[in-house]
């Protein structure tokens, strides 16, 4: 059996060209896989079939303004299940389109997962709404209720962000949550002032943080092991002070000074957007700052170029100068303190005292988050703004009555997460060196 | 956990000469460290890290006792429990009134102190293993045996999570995996009517069957799509509770008549047997929780399935060119986890509690977590840890009564211990037992990176 | 303009615990030399190159700089004292542009700390333009070819203001052409003023381009030698003892060929044919060996044998028998031995015990195991006999394999690989990283296998050890074969051929004598192509070593 005649020669290539092109074959292209046009084809079924042939046969009416609104717009009425049928098949559509990609070799573009995303959350809307008892939402207050619920999420998947970026897993995002939420309620009560709260907030978050940096940088421990146990750690301390002192004298310890509303005039009257972006706490202020100033922090700035470097390769950053394990040290813990900011809300917004556990998971929510929104601070911003309009919809389909149960409205952050790390997400890749400990040498 | 690299310790008395002489013994080390070096990462799991069979004679005994995992595992404990004793101290009433006049009279302070914290640990103890005011030997020993109710499900739950992370995976997801086992073991024990005997085993196998799903569908997706199991077994726990959420609030599983979430009790046939009379509330689970701690020694040290996930563990690439197949191992590893998790949802649906509610699984998942590390994943380690924290639990009720002591302080110790025992050069250094490392402390990380390779 | 440093190193030793890396150690380094630190793997030159680097602190003695003590706390004082370094494994973070690579660490900012990368990218372009290199500031480094990566590098050093450079390893992954290139590219710097420290085990590309050399041995300096002495003499200062420049080994004897590869693709998830069409036979009682650069398809070959690629079409007959579709163990267990080319990735656990590793693909066959009941006696056993027979210096077979240097580590997988019948052994860089009395040792036993009659694949990107053990020599190049040449073609015609050149275009017009084995690749008269070497051969066959 001869070698080569059947095996053509790559030709008579000049050494130049050879070398410009040589060792390509070692070169990672990134794969194109059938993981995302399969899964949005699926979902698409799921809506054709759900929310068009089986959708109901009510008007689905969604109010835009409210009455505070500084021009009025009429009810949107929606047929559900015209809108269910002409929503789920433009969704066909569109995994069509990524499946003829995929038959190309090439990947879907950026729009289409989240052209479909909207499309298929509208489809679901109308399906909820068209089937409730009595069809009507306000879509203006389900949206600044969504934007509210999202505000702790946002700051605790901002902390997931700034850690991974540098390399080191935040599990402890809860915990973070949990310390602000408590310290929050604790200083702002004594002090009756919110402010030193919010600031008290942020520096539980940070401590909690610098215990997570301490103990998987310098002491080299399991960063997921340091992190679980923080949750553990931060939800018995709080539990224990909320015993023994909070409840024991609530007026002295658990009465927070809250955080009031701080409207922009005339801005705040537009309808839908006014409320969610002119009507807001200082935490919900903060929260807008927050995303654009990682953001920017992160891909536009020197800073921000080595926090990335340190966490896709740390010995390179470490052959530059840059110290890893302080840039570690730091990240982590601004990261801390920018989710112990998100716990005040809890203390300091929605609730006017602290109770046990009052993250209630919110924290594992934000990990999600942070994943689903591909360890980009503008897509985790996204991403826990769906996660909060899916907690609202929950709290909002009991009271219309629709015949999905709360339950399962529940569970959909959860369940849209393992889509999302199982492959709907399709190319997202953690920065390399996340939850390896760097040692030197 | 010293034990966590054997590579250092064996690197030591390697490089002392046996037959070789001294020169070639260092050209080989100098090669290992040049060309090791970075290749290998330190393993994700520390625990995973311990190989079957690890050298003992060169060591004495009382150097491995001051030095060796056992003193630190010690240390960590006392020291947790005296951080936790000065924070019962310092929410304490009386501390707080005689810390008014701490420099006038300090040893009113210190009393006070000492006092609070005793107290509270007497209490625990009393109520965790012996409690000599009862009136009877029986009543005496009742706390002992509540800790043993408690540690069923903390040991099935945590040899889990322990199995797991000998090869490699984070298991979180044993809270999900206790409340599938628990749904799934409940309706078979109230809604099928079956013989005595029978009736109970099909309970177990459904309880078993349930983890087992719960925990291999994790391993499947980990294994098809690369989805990182930590993620997908914190989701699938919510996802869980989500489930038996809206279970309970179902015809087929909420009780007649009955607003609460709660299911109807299970019916006698379905229980398991209280092994030491009625008095006690222990039962035929514990029993099978050694049997389970038998099995998982046998499976990890014995076995070629446990040889299989302990080489994926830590090494996956290496294994899969040995021929294993890596992403069946991580399927039948994630759902043996699972089955073992199952197992505690048995335990507290048919031994503890005799009703499925929406606490089923308590914080049992999470706590299999701290019991599997403390238990540095082996399965007696985690055997005693699980008792060891089962009586944290028992006791914490009583100290809770006496001395109004809240349960939450039983958190904090746990968690302090497993972070202490995650990192022993800290215990070490609080006791001030490493003087003679801390000098040269950037030289020997350096040697440790040499030495594991660990340039990661 | 041209700042130039006088670099030394006195007396400079590091312990890694017991471990003495470098012992006392003198390097003067001349300003505008390029000055060779040649020594063979595990001697401590990259030891001694991080020390200087600041990347570890040394135990005892000090740097001079212009006769000046400094002391370096790290890599950014060493930069800033005008040394830059270009590491074996690149230091480049993968999804950065070429751009942020070279600004990271040195950026220039505008105000408020935001990034200027256009004053870096003029900066690239200045020095791409002074020496002749093509590469994109604002191509991903990832998508780079490791040649392009290599002068990232040197721009990365460039652009600190190097004025001593050191080149760690740097013709480890280029073809022979890209080195030459290289090796222009260092005088070049030279000529400018840079100083450059160059590490080195090839002793060809040492005495082609060093103006002064230091012979590293053990950790210690054992003497300087001029470019212009033998390449024998530098081998042997280098191991220290006389090198057997050529392996004993007698002619093959080749029998029926039972190992048969045909058309074999293998398609990475990209998409790229990494393997293209390969096609080849071996007999028993032969060695052929895969030459090529790395990155060529290569492990993607040996890897398909194997059964771990996913997407593989054409044929693999092994006795017959088509290997294609079979699982890992499947093809373990039908006779095939393997060693991987990255022993600590894919061939040892190491936290395992020796002994385990000793059994890693047959931990479930007798005598190992009964059903899924494994005896650990049985395990030690097997392990005492595999130590003694393939000299492995370990005091017990239950210690970790991590502790074991790489020759031993790399005898562990060997004695494994071998202690059972065969009916095809492959082994993949099999002396990689390995001193050299273990090398003399693995050849011996990799001929021994072959003589016992088993047909061998070596892959090997050491063109020297592809010669001196290969019967017949397959060269691929971008995932097709160049062509199959006998044992005896020369070192340019083999060079040529790795850079995609085919065998009749890379051979010299001569003819020479023909070997015992005629060609195989298939052109017609292709069994002439071969240049005479047998008097340079030996000489230059020493330079792996």
């Amino acid at each position: 059996m001869s070698a080569t005649a059947t095996s053509p020669l790559p030709g008579k290539r000049g050494p130049g060209t050879a070398q410009a092109t040589d060792q390509s074959v070692a070169v990672s292209a990134k794969p194109v896989t059938w993981k995302t046009p399969v899964m949005l084809a699926l979902l698409a079924l799921v809506a054709f079939v759900f929310f068009g042939l089986m959708g109901p046969n009510q008007t689905a009416e969604f109010g835009i303004s409210t009455g505070g609104d500084f021009f009025q717009l009429p009810a949107v009425e929606v047929p559900a299940f015209l809108g269910g049928i002409v929503l789920s098949v433009i969704l066909l559509g569109l995994a069509a389109y990524a499946v003829f990609l995929k038959t190309k070799g090439q990947a879907a573009p950026a729009w289409l997962p989240i052209t479909f995303t909207v499309l298929f959350v509208t489809a679901f809307l109308i399906w909820v709404v068209g089937g409730a008892r009595t069809p009507s939402i306000s879509l203006a207050g389900l949206i600044a209720g969504s934007v509210t619920l999202a505000v702790p999420l946002v700051f605790g998947s901002l902390s997931g962000v700034l850690c991974e970026r540098v390399g080191v897993v935040n599990i402890a995002i809860e915990g973070q949550l949990l310390g602000g939420a408590f310290t929050a309620a604790m200083v702002a009560t004594m002090t009756r002032n919110p402010f030193l709260g919010l600031l008290a907030a942020a520096v539980a978050g940070a401590v909690v943080s610098m215990v997570l940096a301490v103990f998987s940088i310098k002491y080299l421990v399991n960063q997921i092991i340091v992190g679980v146990v923080l949750n553990v750690l931060v939800s018995g301390l709080t539990g224990f002070l909320f015993s023994t002192v909070m409840q024991a004298n609530k007026a002295q310890f658990n009465s927070p000074v809250g955080l009031d509303n701080i409207e922009i005039p005339v801005l705040s009257g537009i309808p839908i957007i006014g409320p969610i972006l002119f009507k807001q706490t200082l935490v919900g202020y903060l929260m807008y700052v927050a995303v654009i100033v990682v953001w920017l922090g992160l891909f536009k700035t020197k800073w921000g170029l080595r926090v990335r470097a340190v966490g896709e390769h740390p010995q390179a950053a470490d052959t530059l100068g840059i110290n890893v394990n302080a840039t570690r040290f730091w990240n982590v813990t601004i990261g801390g303190a920018i989710a112990g900011i998100g716990g005040s809300f809890f203390t300091l917004v929605a609730i006017d005292s602290f109770t046990k556990e009052i993250s209630g998971g919110r924290g594992f929510i934000a990990l999600a988050a942070l994943i689903f929104g591909r360890w980009n601070p503008i897509g985790a911003f996204f991403a826990a703004l769906l996660f909060g309009f899916a907690d609202n919809l929950q709290s909002i389909v009991t009271i219309i009555g629709t015949p999905v149960p709360s339950q399962f409205m529940a569970m959909l952050p959860y369940l849209v997460t393992v889509l999302a790390v199982a492959g709907l997400v399709g190319r997202s890749r953690p920065p390399a060196a996340s939850g390896i400990p760097y040692v030197k040498g | 956990m010293s034990d966590k690299h054997p590579r250092k310790h064996s690197a030591g008395q390697h490089a002392k000469p046996v037959g070789a002489s001294p020169a070639a013994e260092e050209t080989a080390a100098a090669v290992a460290l040049d060309t090791a070096g970075g290749a290998m990462e330190p393993s994700a799991v520390p625990a995973t890290a311990q190989s079957g069979k690890l050298p003992g004679g060169s060591e004495t005994l009382a150097r491995r006792i001051f030095t060796g995992s056992g003193m630190v595992s010690v240390l960590a404990v006392l020291l947790a429990l005296i951080i936790g004793g000065l924070l019962i101290a310092s929410t304490d009433e009386r501390v707080g009134a005689t810390s008014t006049y701490l420099f006038a009279r300090p040893s009113d302070f210190l009393s006070a102190v000492w006092t609070a914290a005793t107290g509270s640990y007497v209490a625990l103890f009393q109520g965790a293993i012996f409690n000599p005011l009862a009136s009877s030997v029986g009543v005496q020993f009742a706390p002992l045996m509540e800790t043993l109710t408690i540690a069923t499900p903390l040991i099935t739950a945590g040899l889990g999570v322990a199995l797991a992370f000998r090869a490699g995976l984070f298991n979180i997801g044993a809270q999900g995996q206790i409340i599938m086992a628990g749904i799934l073991a409940a309706w078979v024990g109230f809604a099928l009517h079956l013989p005595v005997g029978l009736h109970l085993l099909l309970v177990l196998v459904a309880g078993i069957v349930g983890g087992a799903l719960w925990g291999g569908l994790v391993g499947l997706l980990k294994a098809r799509t690369g989805a990182h199991e930590v993620i997908l077994t914190i989701m699938f726990n919510y996802v869980a509770l989500y489930f038996l959420g809206y279970l309970l609030n179902t015809p087929a599983f909420q009780r007649p008549g009955e607003s609460n979430p709660i299911s109807p009790i299970l019916d006698p046939t379905a229980v398991y047997p209280q092994i030491l009379g009625s008095q006690y509330r222990l039962h035929l689970g514990f029993i099978l929780a050694i049997a389970a701690t038998v099995l998982v020694w046998w499976l990890l040290n014995r076995s070629t399935v446990g040889f299989e996930f302990r080489a994926v563990g830590a090494n996956p690439k290496a294994a899969q060119t040995a021929g294993i197949n890596v992403s069946r191992s991580t399927i039948l590893v994630m759902a043996i986890a699972g089955a073992l998790a199952g197992m505690s949802g048995v335990a507290q649906v048919a031994g503890t509690e005799k009703v499925l509610t929406d606490g089923v699984a308590a914080t049992y998942g999470f706590d299999a977590i701290t019991v599997a590390l403390l238990g540095r994943s082996t399965p007696w380690g985690t055997f005693a840890a699980g008792l060891l924290f089962g009586a944290f639990r028992a006791g914490a009720v009583q100290m809770q009564i006496q001395t109004g002591t809240p349960i939450d302080i039983v958190l904090v110790v746990q968690s302090l211990i497993v972070l202490f025992i995650a990192a022993p050069p800290l215990v070490r250094a609080v006791f001030g037992l490493n003087p003679r490392r801390r000098k040269p402390a950037k030289a020997g990380r350096s040697q440790k990176a040499a030495t594991t390779g660990g340039a990661a | 303009m041209v700042r130039v440093l006088k670099l030394e190193l006195r007396g400079i030793t590091k312990r890694f615990g017991s471990l003495l890396a470098n012992d006392h150690i003198d390097v003067v380094v001349e300003p505008g030399q390029i000055h060779c630190l040649l020594g063979e793997n595990g001697a401590g030159k990259s030891t001694l190159m991080n020390v200087l680097y600041g990347l570890y602190e040394p135990t005892e003695g000090e740097i001079l700089i212009d006769d000046k003590p400094v002391s370096f706390r790290g890599p950014g004082d060493a930069m800033a004292a005008g040394i830059g370094m270009v590491h074996q494994h690149f230091m480049l973070v993968p999804v950065f542009t070429v751009a942020e690579n070279v600004a990271l660490g040195a950026e220039s900012t505008k105000t408020g700390g935001f990034l200027n990368l256009d004053d870096t990218r003029r900066k690239i372009k200045e020095i791409s333009d002074r020496y002749g290199f093509d590469v994109d500031p604002d191509a991903l480094v990832e998508d780079l070819p490791v040649g392009v990566q290599q002068r990232v590098e040197i721009i990365k050093a460039l652009v600190r203001d190097a004025r001593v450079l050191i080149l760690d390893e740097p013709t480890a992954v280029l073809t022979p052409q890209d080195t030459d290139e290289l090796l222009d590219i260092m005088r070049q710097l030279k000529s400018s003023g840079t100083s450059i420290v160059f590490i080195s085990h090839k002793l060809r590309e040492v005495k082609a381009v060093s103006d002064t050399i230091t012979v590293i041995r053990r950790g210690k300096v054992v003497g300087s030698a001029d470019p212009a002495a033998s390449t024998a003499e530098l081998a042997s200062m280098m191991v220290g003892r006389a090198v057997s420049l050529t392996l004993d080994k007698a002619p093959a004897k080749p029998r029926e060929r039972t190992f048969q590869v045909k058309d074999l693709t293998v398609i990475a998830p990209s998409g790229q044919h990494v393997v293209d069409g390969i096609s080849f036979d071996i007999a028993r009682g032969e060695i052929l060996a895969l030459a090529g650069v790395q990155g060529n398809g290569q492990t993607e070959l040996t890897e398909a044998i194997l059964g771990l690629q996913e997407r593989v079409h054409g044929s693999i007959m092994l006795d017959g028998e088509e290997l294609l579709g079979r699982s890992v163990k499947d093809v373990l267990n039908s006779g095939v031995g393997f060693v991987p080319e990255d022993r600590s990735v894919d061939g040892l656990i190491g936290t395992f015990s020796i002994a385990e590793n000793l059994i890693l693909d047959r931990y479930d066959q007798p005598p190992f195991a009964k059903g899924i009941s494994m005896s650990p006696a049985k395990v030690l056993e097997n392990a005492k006999t595999r130590i003694g027979e393939f000299d492995v210096r370990t005091q017990s077979g239950s210690l970790a394999a991590g502790t074991l240097s790489g020759g031993n580590q790399q005898k562990v997988v060997m004695a494994r690989e071998l202690s059972r019948p065969l009916r095809l052994f492959i082994a993949s860089q099999p002396t990689r990283g390995v001193d050299v009395g273990s090398i003399e040792f693995l050849h011996k036993r990799i001929v021994a296998e072959r003589d016992h009659g088993t047909p061998v694949l070596i892959v090997s990107t050491e063109l020297d050890e592809v010669m001196e053990l290969a019967d017949r020599i397959a060269v691929v190049y971008k995932g097709k074969l160049v062509g199959i040449v006998p044992a005896g073609t020369g070192r340019d015609v083999l060079g040529l051929m790795m850079a995609g050149i085919s065998p009749e275009d890379a051979a010299p017009t001569d003819t020479s004598h023909a070997d015992k084995l005629p060609a195989e690749n298939g052109h017609p008269g292709t069994d002439t192509p071969e240049t005479p070497r047998t008097s340079t051969a030996s000489a230059e066959g020493g330079d792996h070593v």
